[in-house]
């Protein structure tokens, strides 16, 4: 194969767009989360339970872990590009990296579904 | 006083080094440059580009106390002993200070930084109002010394895939322009996740301009065109 570099492969917007979008839901999550962990004085595992049955935390929280994912991909994939050189090896560390995400994704529903 | 000048001659050197100046300045000598015109006086094997010496031919660019900056519009006085010198960094050494500039330059090339325009020319010139013309302040004044780029990290990764700030910055300019006819194609050129999304936005270009241009608010402009054109 040629000796050539080549650009122009034409995304990236959106990725650019998605990592900014995902930062202000997990920080909104955060925030809400956060202040719903301090309003109550003391936490007993009866009130920590009844936290997770309720829906819309159960549904904030996929979000939240759905931008989480989104977030880290799109960080993960502008490292390999800046540092990683080789193609084949960067294109490995891709499969990977989406392989430990999508794991840790099922992982952390089950975990929440099964509170 | 005291300088840590960075010496190198591929063709005979093994190595780099550091080698020490001492050299007493006479009460004219105000600007970087000058001193380092009377250590070439003293040793003329140091090698530097230097032209107009008041910062308009961005000949005289390189690292000083670990900042990029020019030589020429560099106050002596703020300088903190021993001044240590070396080249800019990220760029092939040619010899002592000067770098090969060839990469730098075939980005700046790759942004088409001249107007097009295909309508046939007025018979004096292409007139702007000058509420379209203010909008080229801050990015025309660019004169390519490559400060900004060669303090640019994403550029140390990437030279030969990221344009770098100042080539984005050069871009905007001309995508800014409103005698220029070419904006969805330059932008189209850009939109590329190594041609313009190695920037993650952290103004190390900004620090250095001698200039006091900002390269990241261009590129943040040309993102919002992208964004602007998508949604």
């Amino acid at each position: 194969m040629v000796r050539r570099e080549v650009v122009g492969a034409h995304y990236g917007l959106r990725d650019w767009l998605a990592q900014r979008i995902t930062a202000v839901i997990m920080m909104v999550y955060t925030a809400l989360i956060v202040s719903a962990l301090i309003g109550v004085r003391h936490w007993d595992y009866w009130q920590w339970k009844a936290l997770w049955q309720v829906p819309v935390v159960r549904y904030a929280t996929l979000l939240f872990l759905v931008s989480l994912l989104l977030h880290a991909w799109i960080g993960m994939r502008n490292i390999f590009m800046d540092y990683i050189k080789d193609p084949g090896l960067r294109l490995a560390l891709y499969v990977i990296v989406i392989g430990a995400l999508v794991w840790y994704g099922v992982w952390s529903i089950q975990i929440v579904w099964s509170l | 006083m005291r300088f840590s000048i960075y010496r190198y001659n591929p063709e005979a050197d093994e190595k780099p080094r550091l080698q020490s100046y001492d050299i007493a300045l006479e009460p004219t000598d105000r600007m970087l440059l000058d001193a380092l015109v009377r250590i070439k006086a003293r040793d003329d094997t140091l090698s530097f580009r230097r032209s107009c010496r008041e910062g308009v031919c961005g000949s005289d660019a390189m690292n000083i106390n670990g900042k990029n900056g020019l030589a020429c519009v560099t106050r002596i006085a703020d300088l903190k002993e021993p001044v240590e010198i070396r080249p800019l960094p990220g760029l092939p050494v040619v010899r002592d200070l000067i770098v090969d500039m060839s990469q730098f330059f075939k980005q700046y090339h790759s942004v088409k930084p001249y107007l097009v325009n295909n309508e046939p020319p007025p018979e004096k010139e292409r007139l702007q109002s000058p509420e379209d013309r203010e909008e080229l302040d801050g990015l025309y004044e660019c004169i390519l010394c490559a400060c900004c780029s060669t303090s640019c990290p994403s550029f140390w990764w990437n030279p030969d895939k990221f344009v770098g700030p100042a080539g984005l910055l050069q871009a905007y300019r001309f995508i800014a322009d409103t005698r220029d006819q070419a904006t969805n194609e330059r932008l189209d050129d850009l939109e590329d996740p190594y041609r313009l999304f190695r920037c993650h936005s952290i103004m190390n270009c900004v620090e250095v301009c001698p200039k006091g241009l900002n390269p990241t608010r261009a590129i943040g402009k040309i993102k919002d065109l992208l964004v602007k054109r998508t949604v």
